[in-house]
């Protein structure tokens, strides 16, 4: 049965996980140099393009459709072949079909394109789609179905993860790191200077990201009802916590507070709260938000002595909060709050803390794995990187024959 | 006839426009420059990744007046520059051989 309330909720929030896309275009695009501005705001903003036409011929059905084996979904609603109108009898019972279906894209839109803030400033257009279209194909789609699709494997063992915190963010930190190890430093790095070019960008882009949050997680209920209030709260509140930390840490460690830590923690608190925000009380989701600022500001200043070149530190900030955020659901989880999730930890329950770390492990290794081979072939075979010329001229220039600013 | 052009900080802008205006200067040119000298520059810290920015921002005025008048202005735009700090800026005196106001090609002191 159709409930309307729970289907205007839906299309709004699939409306509001849209506009993070752009969001984070603007979030990254502030951050990188002013040559590469149009670049790196393209690298997010035609995900929405490329991965929404993938999401209709192969991504929904392989990662919601007929389940095979625990492992990925057939083939069968290609084109969305029988995604009608009428409620699914597995997702989302409540509302259309194709509300579920889009909802669901936007977040296959956003998470191949919060990787491209590793390789920032540096890599070809060309390989750079193929590298995100084989990505959603062979990462997104099969993670995705082992965790929400119905008869996936993990989600059958009792992995939970409410909006994405191993879907999204640990595959793409993953994916992340895989391809800066690939891909290698920017020309000079260590030695040339790559400030931000732009931080009022980057904060519009913050703003963006949280408001779209509340549709990413507060819809990830799949209704308008308690847990969907109590995963709007806890998204608030993780990325408030998130700020407040990241601010404080940098105030007593590096004598300043400022801007980029207060976007920084912020989104590390939004990243992390993801897997648990509709599983956790209040006062867990504040918790969570404070450890997500500590370990992922700590997680940014060890990557600058390592040398990575991790650019917009995806690894250090969506790869580590989603890592944290699993584990912590796996500490405060609590039917009190959510009946249909788990008891945590503290409610007596450590089995499922364990379930909750065997999930990171299989995510974050098979993300790991496949990217790295994604990208050493396609480097290999067309090469990722842009001549030093033409990483010298930028992105926007020799990729796109445009310039962002024009005097 | 002579060219005075001052790197000032570009927070004095205002204070030596007044001030010139006061002594009856009726034109200048003013650009955004950046640069160092003594004061060298400073740190920059993003996301715990430290800066070194050496060239720091500032603001030249161009400005010609009649030989007579140089040690009025050079002293005029030393007091309303004037922080006591380093890094205040310079002020460079250079000869002019020719002025032409371009609507009316007259030359020399008139067309100042």
């Amino acid at each position: 049965m159709i409930n309307t309330g729970d289907t205007a909720f839906i299309l709004a929030a699939a409306g509001l996980v849209l506009l993070m896309t752009p969001g984070l275009a603007l979030f990254y695009a502030g951050m990188v140099r002013s040559k590469n501005v149009l670049g790196t705001i393209l690298q997010s903003f035609i995900m929405i393009a490329l991965i929404s036409m993938e999401w209709v011929y192969l991504g929904y059905s392989m990662s919601f459709g007929p389940d095979v084996g625990g492992v990925i979904g057939d083939l069968s609603w290609f084109a969305l072949n029988g995604v009608t109108t009428e409620p699914s009898p597995d997702y989302a019972t409540t509302i259309p079909h194709t509300v579920f279906m889009i909802y669901q894209c936007m977040f296959a839109v956003i998470t191949p394109a919060l990787i491209t803030g590793a390789f920032a400033e540096r890599v070809r257009f060309g390989p750079f789609v193929l590298f995100s279209l084989a990505w959603a194909v062979l990462v997104y789609n099969p993670v995705c179905h082992w965790i929400w699709g119905a008869g996936g494997w993990l989600g059958s063992r009792g992995v939970l993860d409410f909006a994405g915190g191993l879907v999204v963010h640990l595959t793409c930190g993953a994916g992340a790191l895989a391809a800066v190890m690939v891909v290698g430093p920017r020309k000079n790095f260590g030695r040339a200077n790559f400030m931000p070019h732009n931080l009022p960008m980057t904060l519009l882009g913050t703003g963006l990201l949280w408001f779209g949050w509340f549709g990413f997680n507060g819809g990830s209920a799949l209704a308008a009802n308690e847990i969907a209030a109590v995963a709007f709260v806890s998204t608030h509140l993780g990325g408030m916590a998130g700020m407040a930390m990241w601010t404080l840490m940098e105030w007593l460690r590096d004598d300043k507070p400022t801007t980029l830590g207060a976007a920084s923690g912020a989104i590390a608190g939004l990243a992390t709260i993801t897997p648990a925000a509709g599983f956790v009380g209040p006062n867990s989701a504040i918790i969570i938000g404070l450890l997500a600022g500590l370990c992922c500001y700590f997680a940014v200043s060890f990557k600058n002595r390592l040398g990575f070149d991790d650019s917009l530190d995806v690894v250090g900030i969506h790869g580590l909060g989603g890592v944290i955020g699993t584990v912590c659901l796996g500490v405060f989880a609590s039917k009190a709050v959510n009946p249909g999730g788990a008891d945590g930890l503290l409610a007596g329950n450590p089995d499922f803390l364990v379930t909750q770390l065997f999930g990171i492990m299989v995510v974050g290794l098979y993300a790991f794995i496949v990217s790295w081979i994604l990208c050493k072939v396609i480097d290999m075979a067309i090469g990722m990187r842009l001549d030093t010329d033409s990483e010298m001229v930028g992105l926007d220039q020799a990729e796109h024959s445009e310039t962002a600013y024009n005097t | 006839m002579k060219k005075i052009e001052a790197i000032i900080k570009p927070f004095k802008l205002d204070d030596v426009k007044e001030a010139l205006n006061g002594i009856g200067i009726k034109g200048m040119t003013v650009s955004d420059v950046k640069g160092y000298g003594r004061q060298k520059g400073h740190k920059e810290i993003y996301r715990g990744a430290e800066y070194e920015v050496d060239f720091i921002p500032k603001t030249k005025l161009e400005i010609i007046v009649d030989a007579a008048q140089v040690d009025q202005v050079v002293d005029t735009i030393r007091e309303a520059a004037n922080t006591d700090k380093i890094g205040d800026g310079k002020i460079f005196v250079l000869p002019i051989e020719e002025v032409i106001r371009v609507r009316t090609g007259e030359k020399g002191r008139e067309a100042i």
